[in-house]
Order: C-alpha cells, then structure tokens, then sequence
C-alpha cells in the first residue's frame, strides 16, 4: 500500500510537467501556424496591393473623321487598299484637334507620345471588318502611353494647386508670354527654388569636404591628385549653385531638375521657365492655348513636385493628360487590355491573353504525355513488376528525379528534343514535353502511394472470385486509387505551370506579341507561358510593367488556386470508403 | 516451442486413409524465400464436408489453405513444390489457368471484403467477369440465389444498390460467402470467416456453412475449438509447418493420438 503511494506521487510530480510540456508543443504549433499564414497574408496582401492599378487603365476616346482620301489610296473599299492606308495620320488629326495652338514639331511629336502608334493597328482592324466606317466620324477608344496613365492614377508626382487670389495678365495666348501679376506672388517659388538649390550646394560642398578627406588620407602621389582634382570639381560645382541661389539676382531660372510650376489661366496652362522682377513677373511658354488675354484673379499656381529630369513623361504630356481628362476624354476603365491582349513592348497594350493560352497548351501536352505514362509506370511497378534488383534500381531512380534541378530538364530538351529530333523552339510541344519529363516523378511516386493504399484485401477478394491481374487491377486498385491518383497528377501539373527555369533553355522566353491559337497548330507556334512572362514584365523597364507583373502573379496563383481545388474536389468527390 | 528441426510423421486416423478425396495434397512443401513453412503435407480432403485446420498461429494453416487455389502465388517470394489435386486433376500444372481454378475454388477471408461498390455489383462481379449470365434479367437470378444460399436475401432484397460496406461485419461476410457462391465454385476456402464477428454473427455464419456442406467442399481455418468442433465433419491439426494429426472431427477431439494435438485441444498451449 505504501509502495503504491509513492508511485502515485511520483506519477502526479511527473504529471504536472507532462502537462506543461504537451501545452508548450501545442502552443510551438499554433504559433507555427500563426507565422506562417501572417507571411502569407503579407506577402499576398503586397502583391495585391502592387496590382491594384494594373487593373484600371485610362482609355482616351477620340472622334475620329475616318477620311476616305487617307484610308483608302485606291478607292475600293477592298482590304488590300484599306490596308495601305495612314490610320496613325487619322489619330494624330484627331488629337490636334483637341489641342490647336500647338504648331512646332518638337512640341506635337510630344503630344503624340501621349498613345502609342500600336493602336492605329486596331484602328485598322475596325476599319477593315467594317469596311462602312470610311466616311464616317466614329469614336475611337484606345489606352493611354502607360506613362501618362501613371502620372493619372497619381503614381509619378505628387501635384499641389495654390490660389494667389491677386489680379494677373498674361502677354498672350499662345508662345512665349509673360504674366505679369499685381502682387509679388511668385516669389515663394522663388525662395523655394534658392533654398532647394543652396541644399544641393551644400550637399555638393559635403563631397568637397569627403575628397579633400580621402586626398589627405591618401598616400601614393597619384591617388592625391585624382582626389584634388575631383574635389576641385566639385567645389566648382558648388560655387555655381550658391551664385544661382544668392538673392538679389534680378531672375531666377527653372531648371528640368526643380519641381516644374506651371499656371492655369484663362482655360490655358502656361510652363514657367523664368521668374523675374522680384516675384511679379513669370516668363513661360503656353502649352494649352488660353481663351483670352484678359487680365483674371481666377487662376491657380500648379506644381508637380517631382522634376521633370526624374521622370518619363514631360511637363507638356501632363498639361495635356489633365486637359483631356478635364474634358471627359480620358476615362478610368477596368483595364480590359490585360487579359484580352498579348505581351507588347508598349505596356498599356500588354495582355496575359497569349502567356495563358501558351500555357494552356503546354499544360495539354505536359497532361496528355506525364498521366498516362506515370500511372502506367506506378501501376506496373506497383502490381505488376517482380520485387527484384532492377525494379528496385527503376525506383531509387525515379525517386531521384524527382529532387533533380528543374533547369536540368531544360537543358536535357534543349539537347534532346531540339538538337536531336529538331523540334521547333519555344513551342508548346517542346515545353511540354520538357514539363512532363520534370513532372513524371511526381506523378509517379504520388500514384504508387495511392495504389498501395489500397487494402490488399480488395486485390485479395478480386484475385478470389477469378478475376485476372489486370481485371483487379483496373475493376478494383485503379477506381480506388483514382482519388489520390488525380491529386497527385494534379499537384504535378500546378507545379509544372509555375516552371520558369526548363522553359527558359528551350526559349520559351520569346517575346510573342500575337497570342498563339488555342488549336493543334498552335502547340508549334512560338509561345511564352504565365510565369515566364512574369520573369519579363518583372525585367521590363517600364515602371508600368511592375503593376502588371504583380497583376500577372495573381493571376497565376488564381490559376494555382483553381487547380488545387480542382484536386480536393475531385478527391472529395471519388473518394470512397471501404 | 522451438522448432527442433525434426519433422514427425502425420498420424492420420483409420477414417482418413481410403477417403475418396475431393482434393487431394501429397508431399506439399511451401518456402517463404529460403523460409520454409510447410513441410511433406499430404492430405485428402472429401467432397460435401466440412474440413477444419486448426493450430497455433503462424502454424502455417492459412498458406496449406491459400495453396488449394493458388492464391500463394500472389505472393511474390512464395514457391510451392508437391503436388495439390482437385478431382484428380493437378492444379499446379501450367496448363490450369489460375483464374479459372479461382472460379472454381471460391474464397472467404478473414476480414469481410466487399467492394466498395453496391451489394448487387458485388455478387454481381463474378458471374461477369466469367461471362456465367447472358441477360440481365439470368444476372438478377444468380444474384438473388447467390444472396438466398449465404441467408442474406432477406436483409437486403430493398436495398441492392446500396453500398456492401455499409452492412454490418456478419452481414458483409456473408455477402463475401455469396459472392463466392456466385460464381458456381465446387469448393469454398475460409481462411478465419468469423474471427472477426461477434457471436451471433458467428452463429448464423456457422450455421450457413452447415447449409453450404450439402453442396460444397468446404475447407475452414479457424482458432476456434467450439467452432472447429460445432461446423467441421474432418479435422486438421498444423503445428510448425507440419500436419500433426488428421482425423474425424470427432475423433480428434475425444482420442487424440498425439501428445501434441491433446495439449493443443484441451488449452496446454497455443
């Protein structure tokens, strides 16, 4: 009885530690759990968030006179004659239109980088399968240049609007003019520019002082002088800025490396390019043409915070993008292009159309080729194949193949399928092919486990009432393995839709501006695939392409996503218990 | 019990010695790779009757029994030498194909296995495969016989095309017993058909086997003395790969020749 005691002490003195130890492994889990779906949440939550504007884009509607004389050089209306028609010199019409002061080259080719001569395509395209609209004055919807569409959707610079309130009269309506303003209103810009560009001198001076540090610090002859001599420069450089920025000086210069200030007057915006008489008077060059040159107290000081030398779209472009939107030209749509188009160089026209159908395919082939002959290959080695040295090497094998480097396959159908049986590059068929080689152990290796999760009671049942091996296997192991089977394969294939490497040797890193059609001819077209468009809007050096390129990732794991659920539905569905 | 390495001969009772056998097995040996599990059977076992192996386990009685229709041969290290007749007939030759010997010699085992498809198709599968009824109407009758000889028509008549696994554990393996009936066997192997049931299941399988005796041979392994005792005409008693004793049910239970058989049946070991 006493022993029994001291068992049960020592017990609950255990017990107590037990419980701690089993609390603290569950608390290790949650917060496992905890952390992983936080990174998960960050890191779909910042894609997403980088996505957002890829999903809109700002569409200019023009009227567009679709003038015979232009489209059709022939004048039948036949294809070939519309075909050799100007249908850009039609859209830079209409776009004149909008904007009639403007005359010198240098500033219309400006404002025809507002869109893409890319679109005149379309155009082209409408007019030829309706060949009724020669003649005709229709409205045209095409993208902004995905550089005006940034700076719409607020993304290039911050802007800022000021009401000076005082009188002011312009010297013009179009050119060079002056506006000259009752009260010395400009001169906060004035001090604005001095102190901006004493930070420069100072920053300039900063790099004066580290030189002339580092040519002290220095030993041999040589690096001492290099290291003078740049301090020199720069010491140059300084006393230039503190002399543009000493006040007193009649007037001061805008530079394309300060924030750009224009003024919007009389329906017009002028662009500062001087400013003088102690604030009072702005020299600058009209880019909207104004109505009058009456004087007015109704007019704003506008500044884009981000100078123009730091940006992709010029101070012009913005004037004109603000004007069309003011005039309901410019509408913010669904961005439409993104999954209706190809890839294009133009990143407004860049669509995920042709890297889906390009994968769309690949992943036919990759199927068509990686399921059946992995569920043969699992199922002969799993009920067919004697348990013997080369069946067992066969497995230790394919095992292997399943941890081999994805690129290796790649190289592996770059050699073999290209050089050795000269398939055509960047085909669907060839990314295909080298897909289901990387996939086939997956499938593999996710079949056998599901064949032999079948109770061997089953086969034993079959095999009892005189069913042959191969009426077991496909009445009985195979209906029953399906389940895990089709998840397996499934798992194998998402996994093959989100392989860049492989595709990348076999060159499937085309740049392919027409989708590939979604047919049999299609499988040897040129063609990309999701993720590899990814890797080239990522590379792209429009800053548009970062949008799109997160869009496009979301994309792909909606693809993933579908696909995984694909797979538990099917297992929920097939699955059966015994 | 070490094996000591030395193999006593069978004592076979009077009654066994001119019995017209249904099958016959002489001189069976079975290896288990270099293992060997089943030294110098012979035996016959007679048509209409009910045949028991009892033994301790791992006595080798369920691989004697999976040798009368070949089922050793789904195992890929087993190899049998010696000679197992049906009806005369040699089932170890090349020219029997094991499927139609497996149609001929139905099987019920230990754990009830059913497809996991409806009761129908169960029974259904072998009358099928084997192309046994030309109609649907011939396939609904084999099916309801089948179903009536293993008692299980009237449980389920309703409801054919419901799931064989939902049944309970007694009436799954009887659906097992009609699924072999299905296919016309001459003779049934049970490899432990009760071990998993409780006893009134038990009770209304034994009392099927009894029923299935007048038109079957019938061969039962089973750990159960009672059992053996209560359903078998002819017993068998296997300790260590040998056939210790072999004699009328009977005669086994009440005059045992062998120490070993009277220490096994009276509970000394085992």
């Amino acid at each position: 009885m006493n022993n029994r005691t001291a068992i049960q002490a020592a017990v609950e003195a255990r017990l107590a530690r037990r419980y701690r130890a089993e609390a603290r492994f569950r608390l290790f889990g949650i917060l496992a759990i905890m952390a992983a779906i936080s990174v998960l949440i960050l890191l779909i939550g910042s894609i997403g968030a980088q996505s957002i504007p890829a999903f809109r884009t700002n569409e200019l509607t023009l009227q567009i006179t679709v003038d015979p004389a232009r489209v059709d050089p022939a004048g039948d209306r036949s294809e070939a004659s519309l075909r050799r028609g100007s249908y850009s010199s039609l859209m830079q019409a209409a776009l004149r239109e909008q904007f009639p002061s403007i005359g010198e080259r240098s500033q219309l080719r400006e404002l025809f980088g507002l869109y893409t001569p890319l679109n005149s395509a379309r155009l082209l395209d409408e007019v030829i399968a309706n060949p009724d609209l020669v003649g005709q004055t229709i409205d045209f919807s095409f993208p902004i240049s995905d550089d005006a569409d940034l700076y719409l959707k607020g993304l290039t610079t911050g802007t800022s609007e000021m009401r000076p309130g005082f009188l002011a009269t312009p010297s013009g309506t179009s050119g060079e003019i002056t506006l000259r303003a009752n009260a010395n209103v400009f001169s906060p810009i004035v001090s604005d520019i001095r102190a901006q560009l004493t930070r420069r001198a100072l920053a300039v001076e900063e790099r004066v002082a580290r030189y002339r540090q580092r040519a002290a610090n220095a030993t041999s002859e040589e690096s001492i002088e290099r290291f003078n001599s740049e301090a020199e420069h720069a010491a140059a450089e300084a006393a230039e800025l503190r002399a543009l920025a000493e006040p007193g000086a009649d007037s001061v210069e805008m530079s394309p490396d300060l924030p750009s200030r224009l003024v919007r007057i009389n329906g017009g915006t002028v662009l500062i390019e001087r400013i003088s008489d102690g604030g009072r008077v702005a020299e600058g060059h009209v880019l909207v043409g104004l109505e009058s040159a009456e004087a007015s107290d109704d007019w704003t000081i506008w500044t884009l915070e981000t100078p123009q030398a730091e940006r992709r779209i010029t101070d012009s472009q913005i004037a004109w993008a603000e004007v069309l939107r003011e005039r309901g030209l410019v509408r913010s749509v669904f961005n439409t292009y993104l999954f209706t188009n190809a890839d294009s160089r133009e990143p407004e026209l860049a669509g995920v159309l042709g890297a889906m159908i390009g994968s769309a395919l690949t992943m036919l082939v990759t199927m068509l080729l990686a399921v059946p002959i992995g569920v043969a290959t699992a199922v002969y080695l799993e009920e067919f194949a004697p348990k013997n040295r080369l069946t067992g090497f066969i497995e230790v094998n394919i095992n292997n193949l399943a941890a081999v480097p994805s690129i290796v396959f790649g190289l592996l159908g770059l050699a073999v399928f290209i050089s050795l049986f000269g398939l055509p590059r960047s085909a669907p068929l060839v990314g295909g092919m080298v897909l289901a080689l990387m996939t086939l152990p997956t499938v593999i290796i996710s079949s056998r486990a599901a064949l032999k999760a079948v109770p061997p009671s089953i086969r034993e049942a079959a095999l009892g009432v005189g069913a042959s091996k191969i009426q077991t296997v496909t009445h009985h192991v195979l209906p029953l393995a399906a389940p895990g089977i089709l998840t397996g394969s499934i798992i194998g294939l998402a996994q093959a839709l989100g392989e860049t490497a492989p595709l990348l040797m076999i060159g499937m890193v085309a740049f392919v501006a027409d989708a590939p059609s979604l047919s049999l001819s299609g499988l040897t077209e040129p063609a990309t695939v999701m993720p590899v468009q990814i890797f080239l809007w990522s590379d792209g050096a429009e800053r548009a392409f970062e949008p799109r390129t997160a869009a496009a990732i979301l994309i792909l794991l909606a693809l993933m996503i579908l696909f995984n659920a694909a797979a538990v539905f099917l297992r929920r569905r097939f699955e059966r218990r015994w | 019990m070490a094996d000591t390495g030395l193999h006593n001969a069978t004592v076979y009772h009077d009654a066994t010695r001119n019995l017209q056998g249904k099958i016959s097995l002489s001189d069976v040996n079975i290896f288990y790779g270099e293992k060997q599990a089943i030294h110098d059977v012979s035996m016959d076992i007679p048509d209409r009757s009910v045949t028991a192996f009892i033994g301790p386990s791992g006595c080798g009685k369920s691989t004697i029994l999976r040798s009368i229709n070949r089922m050793n041969e789904t195992i890929d290290i087993a190899r049998t030498t010696g000679s197992v007749k049906i009806d005369g007939e040699e089932i170890n030759s090349r020219s029997v194909d094991p499927v139609i010997l497996r149609a001929r010699v139905g099987m019920v085992f230990q754990k009830p296995n059913p497809f996991p498809k409806s009761i129908y198709d169960n029974v259904a599968y072998g009358p099928r495969i084997h192309g046994l009824a030309s109609s649907r109407s011939e396939l609904d009758g084999v099916v309801e016989t089948s179903l009536r000889k293993a008692g299980l028509w009237d449980e389920v008549a309703d409801r054919l095309d419901q799931p064989g696994t939902g049944l309970s554990g007694g009436q799954q393996q009887r659906l097992v017993i009609a699924r072999a009936i299905a296919v016309s066997p001459e003779v049934i192997l049970m490899d432990e058909p009760c071990s998993a049931l409780d006893p009134i299941a038990t009770a209304k399988i034994e009392e099927l086997i009894d029923e299935l005796r007048e038109n079957y041979c019938i061969v039962i392994v089973t750990h159960s003395m009672a059992q053996a005792a209560r359903v078998s005409q002819m017993t068998a008693f296997f300790h260590m790969g040998d056939l210790v004793e072999y004699g009328p049910t009977e005669d086994i239970f009440t005059n045992p020749h062998e120490s070993r058989t009277q220490d096994y049946i009276t509970g000394r070991f085992g």
